[in-house]
């Protein structure tokens, strides 16, 4: 795309772009397609020292396409309803060619989707990138986050399993305990007296519309907001403020070919662990798809202890670590939203942990370590030493984000001198 | 020719523009509201739904002293214990260790609202969902249990996450589940017939 003419600093590419003859040229006049390949991908700079942690974004998009594409064909033999659920559902299991395949797909690929958004948001937390001028970003990732929790958990009750309808049963119970509406609320919710033939077709149109619709604007604005900015980077050092002679930053490099190319290669080693866990390993033990959930859903029996799938434990932990069941509901939905308020919460004047001292790397390490652990204890009965441990790990994991406007003050937790331009070793 | 007709900049009343603006908006979004309710409306229970709802009826002289029985009323079991004179016994003696033993915080038809809460001793009718987070609790009757320790009155167990509850449904203390397991409306039209789902003041 380097052009001899040199464009001032900032001044659109669009203009520099050659005039193309042809069918180009035809759609071009129609559609801005040349321009946009030029703005988005082989003109847009991303900082040269992106490491591990940023293959995480793209393999999250790439998981969305695939959910979306065994979702679609799901949708053809799945049949929503009290009386046809589990039964479509094994029917697709059993009878419908490799419906085995596209079902552990769909299933493999909502844990996948989980473990890749979670590395991607502690990647944020790791080198700053919520905070300024990427609060929006960091905003409209979060908002993705909540969609995306919401569209698991309905897609989580479709198969009518006894877990799917306990797990429904808790979830929306949780409803019920906001002070005056709650219940009718709970009742407005399920379409019914109980979880009911009501509550699964329209959790069924959620997951399959709605939602879906939602979670791709989201995604294109986070998408957008991300181009506007430009992406952080493991020094948390804003490239845009060293510009080269062609307007470009000195420490940026073209998205396409250079790390399309080396997104490739990560989506290449991910797809070699997902089908180790497809073909050999669906259940994952029962943490990604539960025994009990084998069995049709049952009103009138309990499985022996209810369990939401791994990716929500750490919040259940916390709800069930509280006594009183009102607080327990409002400190689990505190879990999720406090990760909404960390661009205000952050007062350290660097982005990156490589810059930020002891207490701030302490924090993030004891955080990443009571996530881990809650989530742990979310998937043990709710008694004794674990409850006991899950309060302590719940303290420690709110301690992470309410006590950061002091903590993270470099009064506090002194920083060190960040460099002009990024740590790059050339390979 | 229209583009003729210029208006200076000083004939446009902009205040009139901006109210004119502002009142459509203003319509349009009542609209909205409006046209919103029969979507939301969509989500309350159909007419089937109601109708399923209606309430049941149980022979409760058919249930052994001591025993329980479950029915199904709107989707939720309805817990009937016959209570031997022991266990409507039991129920003295740990008001301490309940939450909320008078019943006041909790949910239940003025006539259950006592210290059996029930319209008779004999027996307790219950909604079998914890008011924790709606599993099912389970039976533990027997009065200082092994598994539920010597001080244990007889009552119900949640698997869920541990709430516990004596026999006329009144949580403990260290329970999760903060208000007694719900006593739904029922009367008995005679002598050995429950109609769960109905009282004085008719259908719920």
């Amino acid at each position: 795309m380097a052009s001899n003419n040199g464009p001032a600093a900032g001044a659109p590419l669009a203009g520099n772009l050659p005039k193309r003859k042809g069918f180009m040229g035809w759609l071009n006049k129609r559609m801005p397609v040349d321009e946009f390949i030029a703005e988005q991908l082989t003109g847009y700079y991303a900082p040269k020292n992106f490491n591990i942690w940023y293959f995480f974004g793209s393999l999250a998009l790439v998981v969305l396409v695939m959910q979306l594409l065994t979702g679609i064909f799901l949708t053809m033999f799945y049949k929503p309803g009290e009386l046809t659920s589990f039964d479509s559902v094994e029917f697709i299991m059993r009878e419908v060619s490799h419906g085995w395949l596209i079902r552990y797909l769909h299933s493999t690929g909502a844990s996948a989707f989980f473990i890749v958004v979670y590395l991607h948001m502690f990647r944020a937390l790791l080198y700053g990138s919520y905070k300024p001028p990427r609060e929006l970003l960091w905003l409209l990732g979060m908002l993705v986050y909540l969609a995306l929790m919401a569209e698991a958990f309905m897609g989580y009750v479709l198969p009518w399993g006894n877990m799917s309808f306990w797990g429904a049963q808790v979830i929306v119970n949780l409803f019920g305990t906001i002070p005056a509406i709650g219940p009718p609320l709970v009742e407005w919710i399920r379409g019914d007296y109980g979880i009911a033939d009501a509550t699964l077709n329209r959790f069924f149109a959620l997951h399959v519309v709605a939602l879906p619709l939602g979670i791709l604007l989201l995604v294109m604005l986070h998408l957008v907001a991300l181009r506007t900015t430009g992406s952080n980077n493991p020094d948390g050092i804003e490239i845009k403020e060293k510009l080269g002679p062609n307007g470009k930053p000195l420490d940026g490099i073209p998205f396409h070919p250079y790390y399309t190319v080396k997104d490739v290669v990560g989506v290449g080693v991910f797809f070699i662990l997902f089908a180790i866990i497809v073909f050999f390993v669906p259940t994952f033990g029962g943490l990604f798809l539960e025994g009990p959930n084998f069995d049709p859903a049952n009103p009138m029996s309990t499985p022996e202890h209810i369990a939401p799938v791994w990716y929500f434990t750490p919040f259940y932990a916390i709800l069930r670590a509280v006594p009183d069941q009102r607080l327990g509901a409002l400190l689990m939905g505190l879990a999720v939203v406090s990760f909404f308020f960390l661009p205000w919460l952050d007062r350290s004047p660097v982005k990156s942990m490589r810059y930020r001292g002891w207490v701030s790397k302490t924090m993030l390490t004891l955080f990443a370590v009571s996530f881990i652990a809650l989530g742990y204890l979310g998937l043990q009965p709710a008694e004794g030493i674990y409850v006991l441990w899950a309060r302590i790990f719940g303290v420690i994991y709110f301690l992470y984000f309410w006590a950061m406007p002091f903590y993270s003050r470099a009064s506090v937790d002194p920083v060190k001198q960040v460099p002009q331009r990024v740590v790059f070793n050339a390979h | 020719m229209a583009d003729n007709v210029v208006v200076a900049d000083d004939e446009v009343d902009l205040s009139r523009r901006k109210f004119l603006t502002n009142a459509t908006i203003a319509t349009g979004a009542v609209g909205a509201v409006f046209v919103a309710v029969p979507f939301i409306e969509s989500w309350t229970p159909s007419e089937r739904a109601r109708a399923l709802g209606a309430p049941t009826e149980l022979d409760v002289s058919k249930i052994e002293p001591g025993q329980m029985t479950t029915v199904v009323w709107r989707r939720q079991p309805i817990y009937v214990v016959r209570r031997t004179p022991e266990m409507v016994a039991h129920l003295q003696g740990h008001d301490a260790a309940l939450k909320d033993p008078t019943s006041d915080k909790s949910d239940q038809p003025p006539y259950a609202k006592n210290v059996l809460r029930a319209r008779k001793a004999e027996y307790l009718v219950l909604i079998g969902t914890c008011t924790h987070l709606g599993c099912l609790p389970k039976q533990r009757f027997e009065a200082g249990s092994p598994e539920m320790g010597p001080s244990w009155p007889g009552g119900f167990f949640c698997p869920c996450h541990g709430s516990r509850f004596d026999l006329a449904g009144r949580v403990f203390e260290g329970s999760p589940a903060s208000v007694n397991l719900r006593v739904p409306p029922y009367e008995y039209p005679n002598e050995r017939t429950l109609l769960v789902g109905a009282d004085e003041k008719g259908a719920a």
